[in-house]
Formats: structure tokens, sequence, C-alpha cells
């Protein structure tokens, strides 16, 4: 008996165990790997292994210097590349979105008002290639969209164009791209949100004299709304950074911050101003992030009622 | 939605190696499907990623769930907002900061405590589970919100200690959730590019990362191979998974019925 309540005053109890096992491995994995970053963007930038200088070191004479380089982000604001790489991640990011948004809800609404039967099947068509390799489906963009792939080809066969288009590494091809690959994203949510929906709802509005399309704009769409959010932001960050569509598919001056990042780590070894684009682009989107949290739980309360 | 990839598929038996402009006098062709399995770059990192893949979905479907368990029926516990941000974030972050921010923390450890010595499939396969570990969280948390609570508190009634319960009835039927956990976990550790990327070291490349040198250069025949053999077997295993799952489900509806 005394050992019992002991061992639950130390809150190792076998529910506390159970939270305590993934919570300390995401401290140590997920949280603790921020504060080192965060660390490392104050750093200076050292020709060693690694290639960063400690923040504290001894100066002798009993003194600890703790070096903190405000460079990093001085530099990161007065480089006109890093800003525009920024508003344009943002920019395509939203874009991307909109156009999900666009050709998703329509493909959910149709998914959720299928009978049954069919609808798994749809859901299966529609999970398939989230399943395949997103590199690979990237890839296939990459022949279809090339100088002598096969979009131009056909088009120069059917006489409708004499030259190739330019489509590969355009800005164009990058948006393809993305809203390719995550339209998954997007019909995933709308779909699990309107199929809660009560379609009596519809039918009432229309009894009270709604138009069909006073009734999906009045009724369906606002009850919708947490699964546009969920869906939206779903897409959007980590469409912000977003590194193998637009190295695969844009251009040189198809500037995301996804690919300035990776060159400011693997190419330039500058591991101290690739930590502060990280900590910026996360200062950007953690609203974002705290926003979806928050509309996830409003939409798991609204389903425990 | 799938012509990109019916167009790989296509092409990977054209014989042109300039890939999209089909050679009619070769093709069709299997030459291509010999050099690939030919081909040991792909070999070998198509071995490292299938190890990466099921240790990384063994440990995250056991991580997910633990998560996935205690944020469905702990209620309020210390630290619950915390591990509820911790699930949910990795769903959403862009992986160039996750890759980031694992590559530093493996090298600041490497430096304060000798481990891990240099990077390779033990950091691989740790990055990938802490964020594999995110989307099993989610589906056993899901699960769990539909799950009929009176099965368990019987069992408890009947006098069954709680981790009896756990084992004995809560696992067996939230199995196909977690199967489908692990199947998750194991695809986006076999397809991920840019967290292997950055927690790997000299000689441990993973499949995605080959494929990804080899196609900024251009199309490649082989990759073509590559693409339709995934989408095969990807196929296959969905179909046979529908299939079983309608397959229970008709044999519930006929079990309920008698």
């Amino acid at each position: 008996m005394y050992k019992r309540s002991l061992l639950k005053r130390l809150g190792l109890t076998g529910r506390g165990i159970v939270a305590a096992v993934p919570f300390i491995w995401l401290i140590m994995f997920f949280a603790v790997p921020f504060i080192i970053v965060l660390k490392i963007s104050f750093s200076d930038i050292d020709l060693a292994i690694p290639p960063y200088k400690p923040l504290i070191e001894w100066a002798g004479h009993n003194l600890i210097a703790i070096k903190v380089n405000f460079n990093n982000y001085v530099f990161l604001f007065t480089d006109h590349l890093y800003l525009n790489a920024f508003i344009n991640s943002i920019k395509v990011a939203f874009i991307s979105t909109v156009l999900c948004l666009l050709i998703g809800y329509p493909m959910a609404y149709g998914i959720a008002r299928s009978k049954p039967a069919t609808r798994n099947l749809l859901l299966l068509l529609v999970v398939l290639p989230f399943w395949t390799s997103l590199l690979l489906r990237v890839y296939a963009w990459i022949g279809l969209l090339k100088a002598n792939g096969v979009i131009n080809n056909f088009l120069q066969w059917m006489g409708l164009i004499h030259e190739p288009l330019p489509m590969l590494y355009t800005q164009f091809a990058m948006y393809i791209g993305i809203v390719y690959s995550y339209l998954p994203f997007m019909i995933l949510p709308l779909y699990s949100n309107l199929e809660k929906m009560d379609w009596q709802l519809l039918e009432a509005a229309q009894d009270l004299g709604c138009k069909p399309w006073q009734a999906f704009y009045k009724v369906t769409l606002p009850l919708s709304r947490n699964g546009i959010l969920a869906g939206s932001m779903l897409v959007f960050i980590p469409a912000v950074g977003e590194f193998v569509i637009p190295a695969l598919l844009g251009g040189p001056n198809a500037l995301m911050i996804g690919r300035i990042l990776w060159d400011e780590f693997f190419s330039n070894r500058a591991w101290p101003v690739a930590s502060a684009v990280a900590i910026l682009l996360l200062i950007v989107l953690v609203p974002f992030m705290m926003w979806y949290q928050s509309v996830q739980a409003r939409e798991s309360a609204g389903d425990r009622r | 939605m799938y012509l990109p990839i019916l167009s790989m598929v296509v092409f990977s038996f054209n014989a042109s190696r300039l890939v999209t402009v089909w050679d009619s006098a070769n093709s069709p062709t299997l030459k291509w499907y010999y050099s690939l399995l030919g081909n040991d770059e792909i070999l070998d990192a198509a071995l490292i990623s299938l190890k990466v893949a099921v240790i990384n979905a063994t440990g995250a479907s056991i991580l997910g769930t633990l998560a996935g368990f205690s944020l469905s029926r702990f209620g309020k516990f210390r630290g619950r907002v915390a591990l509820n941000a911790m699930t949910t974030a990795p769903l959403v972050m862009p992986e160039v900061i996750t890759g980031l921010s694992l590559l530093m923390t493996f090298v600041a450890m490497q430096q304060l405590i000798g481990w891990p010595v240099g990077r390779g499939l033990t950091t691989i396969t740790i990055a990938h589970i802490t964020f594999s570990m995110a989307f099993v969280t989610v589906v056993i948390q899901s699960r769990l919100s539909t799950f009929d609570m009176s099965l368990e508190e019987a069992a408890m009634d009947l006098g069954a200690h709680p981790f009896k319960v756990f084992f004995v009835i809560t696992l067996p039927i939230i199995f196909p959730a977690i199967l489908s956990g692990w199947l998750l976990a194991f695809t986006m550790s076999w397809d991920d590019l840019v967290i292997s990327s950055f927690a790997s070291g000299p000689g441990s490349s993973t499949l995605p990362m080959v494929v990804f040198s080899k196609v900024r250069l251009g199309v490649s025949p082989e990759i073509n191979v590559l693409a339709t053999l995934t989408i095969t077997v990807v196929t296959l295993i969905m179909i046979t998974v529908a299939w079983w799952m309608a397959r229970s489900a008709r044999i519930e509806r006929e079990r309920l019925r008698s």
C-alpha cells in the first residue's frame, strides 16, 4: 500500500508511463532540436566540423564569453534574395491553396454525396496516388512538361503548336506540381467534414424557398468551414516550405524558401544562416499551425456532441 | 489525376533513351527492367530504405499507439497540451525544418555525449520515427473516438487489471487501425526525401535520395521502370486491403443478421 502511493506521487503510475514514453521521445527529438536550431542561428560560421562556433566559451581569467551573433538575421533581412524568397513562397503557397480548394471542394462534395458503395471506391482512387511516392509523381510531371515531353509532342502532333511550349522549369510547372501533390490533403479533411453533414438541412432550406445555389452558399458552405480551414492549413503550411517540387519543376527564378534553406545548408555549408532561415520560417508558420490546432479541436468537440 | 502515373508506366517500356520520344522500331521492350535489376546503387538504396521503413513503422506504431491512447483516454493530464502539440505539429510542418533541426541535434549530441557517431541508418530511423509517429497518433485517436468503451468497462467490472484489459480486449479491436498506421508510417518513411537527406551520412543513401539525384538531371528510363514497379506493388496492396475490408464488413453484417 505504502509503495503504491509513493510511486503515484512520483507520477510513476501505469498511465503516467504510457503517456511519458512518447512524450520523452518527442521532447528529445522534436522540441529540443528547435532550441538547438535557435542556438545555432546565433552562432558564427566556422571552417570546421561542425561548421559553427560554440556560443559559450572560456575566455581565460575565469571569464565566460557568450557570443550571440545577430549577423545571420541582419543578413537575411537586408539581402533581398531571402526576403523575395519568403514572399514568393507565401504567395505560391497561398495561390496553390486556393486552387486546391477550387478543385478539391467539388470532388470532396461529389464523394460525400455519392452512394456508400461508390464512395469507398472513389476514396480509394483519391488516396491511391498519395500512397505512391511523391517524388516519382513529381518526376512524372517532368516527363509530361518538358520540351520534347508528352504534352508538347501531343500538341505538335495535333498541329496546334509548331514549337514546343516552355512549360518545365517555370512557376507554372511548380503550381501544377504543388496542386497535384497536395490535392489529397485538401480533399480528405473536406470530405470528412462534409460526410458528417445533415443533408436534411439543405432540403429544409429549399423547402423554405432557397434556390440550390443559395442553399449551398448559406447552408453547406458555412457548415463546412472547419473542413475548408483544416484542408487549407494542411496544404498551405507545408507548401510554404516545400523543397522537392520547386527543385525539380521550378526554374532558377522560382524562389522558394525551402530551396534556399537546402542550398544554404548543403551547397554553402552555412549552417548558422540556414538555421536562421528555419527559425524565421517557423515564426511565420506557427500562428497558422496554432490556428489549425484550434480548428481541429473545434471539429472534434463537435463530433463528441 | 492519373495521367502522370499512366505516362510513366507506358514509357517504361520505351526503348529510346530519350524516355518521352517513343521509339517505334524497338519498343515495347523490357530492356530497362533488366538494367534496373542490375543497378547496384539503386538496389542497395532500396534495401536501406526497406530496413529503415520497417523499423520506423514498427517503432512509430508503438509510440503512436501509446500517444494516441493517452490523448484520447486520459482526459486532462500534466503535459497533455504539449503532447498534443508535439504530435500534430510534424503533420503540417515543412520537412526542411524538421530535417534541419534533427540533424543539428544529432551533431550536438555527438559533441556532448559521443552518440550517435556519425550519421547513418540509426539517425535516419530516429528521424523517421519522430515524424511518422504523428500520423499513427492521429489514426489511433480517431479509431479510439468511435470505440465502444462498454466492453472495457465490462472486463474491468469482472476484475481484470487495466493493463490486461488493454492487451486482451482493446488491442485486438483496434488492431486494424494499428495496422493501417503501420502501413502509413512505412509509406511515409519509404518515400521520404528531405528528412532522409538531412539525417543520413556517407554510404547510407535511401532510395528516394538516389532517385532524386538521378532525376535532377532530367528523365531517366530506369526511373520510369522503378515507378511502374512501385505503382504496381502499391496498387496490388491497396486492392488486397480494400477487398479484405469489404469481405470482413460483409462477414460482420451477416453475423449480426443471424
